[in-house]
């Protein structure tokens, strides 16, 4: 690979260099920060200041009271303290990890199947396949979300209707009533059906994106060598589109952990024994009479910082390439 | 063997393993070409039959919605479905109300999103200053932040000042999410355009504006559409903001239209799907003009290896 280091280095933007990496110094010095001043506002605004408040909020009592007008009150660790002795917190961050950690396993290995799949196939069926492809990436989470409740309904539902065909040697019988709803391990079940269908398309479409970068002599000699297609992919493609695939998976893992939408249409705030962490910070903070928003801050304080961690992964791998110059 | 590539590949390495293989390897190589052909329709299928299965079942009468032996296609398709959504059969507003409310929230978005990335984008791709660096790494941070999470104090914030139940106050939140990747994806289209030109025009005795104006931005509009679409996209979309912030219903977005339909009506599947469809169709449409310019967005120097 190449060593993108001296790029990176060079992008650090030393003020009194008078050779920079990407772009020339101007004489106009005020130019780029008032270009950048209206951005650096908005996300000022919108994002490091609610940030800050989740922090603040997270060692506070916030409920109807302050919301009424009364100053928040200072509860020090109570908040925390309360959160780690709940037995839903842990289950929440149980179903979070095992949810992302099936959803991204799943995701990468079909993702990365139908883009090797997409490399092979001639011009005119590879551009139907990925159009197809497309349409599930395309669908947004709500309607997804409607769609796999619909298709693994029991009323007309066309999932236990073919699960029903099927022989009953293979699957079972009695699939006509089967509620998928009913526990949540069978409601992360289609969750994860719905997930993983909305993702592996753009893992689909960047491994292919990366396989054409590949010069494809490697491929054709290991051929030539006598090596199969198992054997040219762990010693040649994994390898050499290693860095998207680790994009790839911190990305997933990004997306996986936060999922909310598409839980919230298929369980419910009802449903706490299926809670994941942001279904939990946010039905702590809005599903009861009694707000309680200091308590879903501090969940939610707790899902921001494992998400930063894995985006420090994300943001390393990303100037090690370049990206940032 | 590898279909796209035995004709791209270098003619001496074709003609070697063709001799290897000798006839059975050409008949294997064509053996092979259904199988993938197969399983590409395979795909497809899997990929497809969700949406298709909702866009059918909008089309299709009652009975045959609940019937006990679905059929692909409908029978007897029906307009009835879209009739009840259009007409204003959910809670007593029009259709018309969430489908223009979806639309005023995308195209606001769209167009500050716009101005402000293609700003940013300038600055990041044709300037070196000081905090360049940190500024890129900055935008690739809060595009990771749970906006679950951020729901919590906006909410206060918007409370506080009066916004909350208003677009004008959903519309600034999302303007907040669209632009980092906004930016993002159009610093490259602008570092694309070749510096010389706007040399040129400055020597022609362009000013910075009229330069902008008559070379930077007819050359960046390409980018400026897929930025635009994807922008679009994102606040089209977008669920939790719009659920948490809004109470009255003349003010619901499409998306807080359908979960407050399909909370209330869990069994009309036929209007829902009907509706779902009325939702769907103008981002799978968007998203198919715009898809390859995400990807590279996204992943970008990955690429490049």
């Amino acid at each position: 690979m190449l060593d993108t280091a001296p790029a990176v280095r060079a992008a650090e933007g030393r003020p009194g260099r008078r050779d920079p990496g990407p772009a020339r110094p101007r004489r106009h010095r005020p130019w780029p920060y008032l270009l950048i001043a209206p951005t650096l506002a908005v996300i000022a605004l919108l994002m490091f200041w609610p940030m800050a408040q989740i922090a603040l909020m997270s060692f506070q009592k916030v409920g109807n009271r302050q919301l009424a007008g009364a100053p928040a009150e200072s509860v020090g660790l109570e908040n925390y303290r309360s959160i780690l002795s709940d037995e839903l917190f842990w289950q929440s961050l149980r179903s979070t990890v095992l949810f992302a950690v099936a959803a991204v396993t799943l995701t990468l290995v079909l993702g990365t199947l139908v883009g090797l799949l997409l490399n092979r196939l001639s011009r005119r069926m590879a551009a139907l396949v990925s159009a197809g492809v497309m349409v599930a990436w395309a669908t947004p989470p709500i309607t997804a979300a409607i769609i796999f409740t619909w298709l693994f309904g029991t009323t007309g539902g066309v999932v236990n209707w073919l699960l029903d065909l099927l022989p009953d040697a293979l699957v079972g019988g009695g699939w006509t009533d089967y509620n998928w709803f009913a526990t949540p391990l069978r409601t992360y079940t289609v969750l994860t059906v719905c997930v993983v269908w909305q993702s592996f398309p753009f893992v689909a479409v960047s491994v292919l994106a990366g396989l054409k970068s590949l010069p494809a002599e490697l491929l054709e000699a290991a051929r030539v060598d006598g090596a199969g297609a198992w054997r040219a992919f762990w010693a040649i493609t994994f390898p050499m589109l290693r860095p998207i695939f680790l994009v790839l998976l911190v990305l997933s893992v990004i997306w996986d952990f936060k999922v909310f939408t598409q839980l919230f249409v298929m369980s419910g705030m009802a449903n706490r024994d299926a809670f994941n962490l942001s279904l939990y910070a946010y039905s702590e903070a809005f599903g009861g009479m009694n707000a309680k928003l200091g308590l879903g801050s501090a969940i939610a304080a707790v899902l921001t910082l494992l998400l930063l961690a894995v985006t420090a992964v994300y943001v390393r791998i990303m100037v090690r390439q370049g990206e940032v110059s | 063997m590898n279909v796209r590539r035995s004709t791209a590949a270098p003619r001496g390495t074709a003609r070697r393993g063709e001799q290897r293989g000798g006839r059975r390897g050409r008949r294997g190589g064509r053996l092979r070409a259904v199988g993938l052909n197969a399983l590409g329709l395979a795909v497809f299928a899997v990929a497809v039959f969700p949406v298709a299965w909702m866009v059918s079942t909008a089309f299709k009468p009652n009975e045959e919605i609940f019937s006990t032996t679905p059929r692909p296609l409908p029978g007897s398709p029906t307009l009835e479905h879209f009739d009840y959504v259009l007409g204003g059969g959910i809670a007593e507003v029009s259709f018309w109300t969430y489908l223009r409310n979806s639309a005023l929230l995308a195209l606001t978005t769209v167009l500050v999103s716009g101005v402000l990335a293609v700003l940013a984008a300038i600055a990041v791709a044709r300037f070196a200053f000081r905090f360049r660096t940190v500024f890129l790494v900055m935008l690739l941070v809060v595009q990771m932040v749970p906006a679950e999470a951020l729901v919590l104090p906006l909410f206060l914030d918007l409370r506080r000042l009066g916004m909350i139940d208003s677009l004008a106050g959903l519309v600034v939140v999302y303007i907040g999410f669209a632009l980092p990747f906004s930016i993002w994806m159009l610093r490259g289209f602008v570092a694309a355009v070749p510096r010389e030109l706007e040399e040129a025009a400055a020597i022609d005795g362009a000013g910075p504006i009229r330069t902008f104006w008559t070379v930077l931005l007819p050359l960046i509009a390409p980018g400026l559409v897929a930025t635009s679409i994807f922008s679009f996209i994102t606040a089209w979309n977008e669920f939790i903001f719009a659920f948490t912030f809004l109470d009255d219903q003349d003010k619901y977005p499409l998306p807080v239209m359908m979960q407050y339909f399909f909370g209330n009506a869990s069994n009309e599947w036929g209007p829902i799907m009907a509706s779902s469809t009325l939702l769907t169709l103008p981002v799978i449409v968007f998203f198919l003009l715009v898809q390859r310019r995400m990807v590279s967005g996204l992943t970008a120097g990955a690429v490049k290896g």
